[in-house]
């Protein structure tokens, strides 16, 4: 036995043998990872081989060439130019926008409504917090499709038709006298300009002269405050006292905007009950509404559970240390317990803003015009490119996700802990 | 100095004093909970108001809800005019909604198939139940598939004596090295399946002519086509996610990339165009000729929709676990697998039980996408109905209804889920 207990000082040298690749740790990944490249390439290669079979047996093509002929179909909300003899690229860039446009009023939203509830849950109240629980709940455990749909029901059944604004005795008035809330959309104010400066033409969009005027000069002022504020910060590092911004932050936010809308004439347009129909202001359709309100109402109850996780996260220690230090209540929720709260809360609202994203291809339930109706819908039954149509689809929302998890990880990295 | 001689020793103690009024029972309790401050008030005002102004404008509608009509124009009718819900649709339709339209003469099976799942998942959900039920739980698919889809007995019993031929083949093979021998094992249930099953089956079905009559899956919808969908896309879901995750932290670097290309464009396109590449698609990519039921694509389609989701939840539960669990699973000399099996997973799982039971409700929500590809879900059936002459113009009734189901289903998760999470809590706080 002593033989047994000698240890050899080196790894004896063995010969390679076949059943090695199976049985030693340092080839048998190897071993697999060969086995699965070959079942890997095989499917693909049967895939594809179906593929082409199929088409020829369909006597199809595999090109995008329809994108360039004309579409014929009409879109009704369109954020750029388009009637029906453009092509079926400009559809489903139509389309595209009003996937993003929905996209980006429901994140905006949801996250205001979510985080109002999420903090009203935690509070002492106890109506307040049942009545959030009783919200967050019923969202939660209820498919979209349905909340949709009920909200489709809600503008187009319990909503007056516009003829009961009319007269003497109409049974519903304008909000303010700006906004009418009717069966056939929403109608709001729209801004308009005296002194237009026409549009400036890139080929495929033709944005507004004066819009874009406008948001460079904001862009400016933000701009321009930043370097307020990181001045203020210098000055109270220095010298410890933070001189007084908020009046010079107000006018450099403020003045140079408004001097400007005043420059161009700005005034609005308010919707007026012509004939059978408001005329003038802004139209936004029942679909757009139904979609916004169950995309953001639905994902505002997810969200809300986030922000109530993030909050609940930060232990008492941490507001306790900060009321040590002397800092007040309002410092306290901004210095010490939202930056530690954002940290748990960004990821989660990340694949949140995914969802709503990847949701709004439910418009077809409600007949709201986005990429899949357009691209996916229309497009591809006109054509029968199915193959083609779906892969383009699939290939943009894939896209937009990368865009939004991409930049929101950005953001996520620089709220993120920063360790050693 | 003490004085000797005080003119006066109280001989016992007063009783103790009231406290003020503002400070004691309901007053107390209303002013620090209702009326702290004038944000608290203001939100118990609104709340108040709010709550107020639903219930009066939806208790009249509920309370003169009429149950026996037969089409809208006579709840109408009977209304007189008069604000009310007409649930005589649900009482007319129900059973359109919970099982489509599957033959009536037939309702049974569905539902016998449905008990008999309750009492496959006590096993696995409760743990009071005995172990040996547990054989119940694994017969159970090959049951409710020929309790639901009819047709010979035998198709599932052959189904499953390929898995036994699997099993016998792996007991023999073991000597030979445990790779080999799943591969084997693998090959051998191949073979059953591909050569024998069938034979088997029409030999058996001439003896014994076990046999339910046929029901296409066109005839399938309502709750039953959700269900059916749900169950089968969370109870595989769990294990390929397990798969996935594991890939996706795998050393090798082509399973990982493998792994992560998969997962990331699965979670980066809707269900919705995965649904339209089940119906629209999938002939392009199968062999000319080839059709299989719609229900079984859509059930693979949504199964990899979850699957991806799961992987990253259970990836999420393997990350926060502490590496030194890791290096003590290899200091004890486990392999691999009997590392992850009696360490890693319990473990890992333990960590992510809200997020898998999240993505189990999701999944169960997202069966009512399948609308869009024609099947007859519980939402599509209510197009149908409101579509009729009789019950034209009727919606809330019917989503009251079928968010009440599905509020009941997932709601019952979620506290299973709180459930489950008590009874594993192991750390003393």
């Amino acid at each position: 036995m002593a033989n047994a207990l000698t240890f050899p000082t080196r790894e004896p040298h063995q010969a390679f043998r076949l059943s090695m690749l199976l049985n030693d740790s340092r080839y048998r990944s190897y071993t697999i990872q060969i086995f699965v490249l070959m079942c890997l390439m095989l499917g693909i290669a049967w895939l594809a081989d179906n593929t082409v079979r199929n088409l020829a047996l369909l006597g199809k093509d595999f090109s995008f060439s329809f994108l360039w002929s004309t579409a014929g179909y009409d879109i009704n909300q369109r954020l750029i130019a388009y009637d029906t003899q453009m092509t079926h690229g400009r559809a489903a860039l139509v389309g595209l926008l009003n996937t993003v446009v929905l996209a980006v009023l429901s994140c905006v939203l949801a996250t205001i409504i979510g985080v109002i509830a999420g903090v009203l849950r935690l509070s002492g109240n106890p109506i307040v917090a049942r009545l959030m629980t009783v919200y967050v709940e019923l969202f939660r455990n209820i498919p979209l499709l349905l909340w949709i749909l009920v909200f489709g029901a809600i503008m187009s059944e319990a909503v007056p038709a516009p003829n009961a604004f009319k007269g003497e005795n109409a049974t519903a008035s304008m909000i303010f006298g700006a906004v009418a809330i009717t069966n056939r959309g929403v109608f709001i104010p729209e801004p308009l300009f005296a002194r237009d400066l026409g549009t400036l033409n890139l080929g495929i969009v033709e944005p507004s002269l004066n819009a874009l005027v406008i948001l460079l000069v904001v862009i400016g002022c933000v701009l321009v405050n930043r370097a307020l504020m990181r001045r203020a910060s210098q000055v109270q590092s220095q010298t410890g006292i933070r001189p007084a911004t908020w009046w010079k932050s107000a006018i450099i936010l403020a003045a140079p905007p408004l001097l400007l809308l005043w420059a161009f004439g700005f005034y609005l347009g308010y919707p007026e009950l012509r004939g059978f129909n408001f005329q003038g202001g802004l139209q936004l359709r029942n679909s757009l509404i139904a979609m916004w309100l169950g995309l953001s109402i639905y994902t505002g109850a997810f969200i809300a559970e986030n922000v109530r996780a993030g909050i609940l996260a930060i232990s008492r220690g941490q507001t306790e240390a900060a009321h040590a230090l002397g800092l007040r209540p309002g410092k306290t929720m901004r210095l010490v317990i939202l930056p530690q709260a954002l940290r748990v809360i960004v990821p989660p609202l990340i694949s949140q803003y995914l969802n709503i994203t990847k949701n709004t291809s439910l418009g077809l339930a409600v007949g709201y015009m986005d990429l899949r109706s357009t691209l996916g819908g229309i497009t591809i039954n006109q054509t029968g490119r199915e193959l083609e149509g779906m892969l383009l689809i699939m290939l943009i929302y894939l896209s937009l996700s990368l865009i939004i998890s991409g930049s929101m990880n950005v953001y996520n990295a620089r709220v993120g802990l920063k360790e050693r | 100095m003490i004085d000797r001689n005080p003119a006066f020793v109280r001989g016992e103690m007063l009783p103790a004093r009231e406290p003020p009024a503002g400070e004691t029972g309901l007053l107390k309790l209303l002013r620090e909970s209702f009326f702290k401050d004038w944000l608290s008030a203001l939100l118990t005002v609104t709340s108040l108001i709010v709550l107020i102004w639903i219930v009066r404008s939806v208790s009249p509608w509920l309370i003169d809800s009429v149950w026996n009509a037969n089409s809208l124009s006579e709840c109408r009718q009977i209304l007189g005019g008069a604000e009310g819900a007409c649930f005589a649709v649900i009482r007319d339709r129900w059973t359109q909604l919970l099982f489509g339209f599957y033959p009536p003469t037939q309702y049974w099976r569905p539902v016998l198939a449905f008990a008999l799942m309750l009492l496959a998942m006590a096993p696995i959900l409760f743990p009071p139940v005995p172990r040996r039920l547990l054989w119940f739980s694994a017969a159970f698919p090959g049951l409710a598939y020929w309790l639901i889809w009819g047709g010979t007995l035998w198709l599932p019993v052959s189904a499953y004596a390929g898995l036994a031929v699997g099993a016998i083949v792996l007991r023999l093979a073991t000597r030979l090295g445990s790779g080999v021998a799943i591969g084997l094992a693998l090959a051998g249930a191949l073979v059953w399946w591909f050569f024998a099953s069938g034979a088997v089956t029409t030999a058996l079905g001439q003896l014994l002519p076990l046999s339910l009559a046929p029901v296409t899956s066109r005839e399938m919808g309502g709750f039953l086509l959700s269900i059916v969908i749900g169950v089968t896309g969370i109870s595989l879901s769990l294990p390929l996610g397990i798969v996935l995750a594991l890939g996706r932290r795998s050393k090798m670097p082509l399973v990982k990339t493998l792994s992560v290309v998969f997962i990331e464009f699965i979670r980066g396109v809707p269900l919705i165009t995965l649904l339209f590449t089940a119906s629209l698609l999938l002939n392009y990519f199968l062999p000319p000729g080839t059709t299989f039921d719609l229900i079984l694509r859509v059930i693979i389609m949504v199964t990899l929709f979850a699957t991806a989701y799961m992987a990253e939840v259970i990836r999420g539960g393997l990350a926060a676990l502490p590496r030194g669990q890791y290096e003590a699973a290899e200091a004890l000399g486990l392999d691999y697998w009997k590392a992850q099996r009696l360490v890693i997973m319990p473990q890992a799982l333990k960590i992510s039980i809200p997020g898998i039971v999240n993505s189990f409700i999701g999944l169960f929500k997202d069966t009512t996408l399948v609308v869009f590809i024609g099947l007859l879900d519980p939402i599509a059936l209510s197009n149908s109905i409101r579509a009729t002459t009789d019950w034209q113009g009727i919606y809330w009734e019917l989503f009251i209804f079928i968010g009440g189901l599905f509020f009941i289903f997932c709601f019952s998760m979620s506290r299973y889920s709180m459930h489950l999470e008590r009874r594993l809590k192991t750390e003393h706080r």
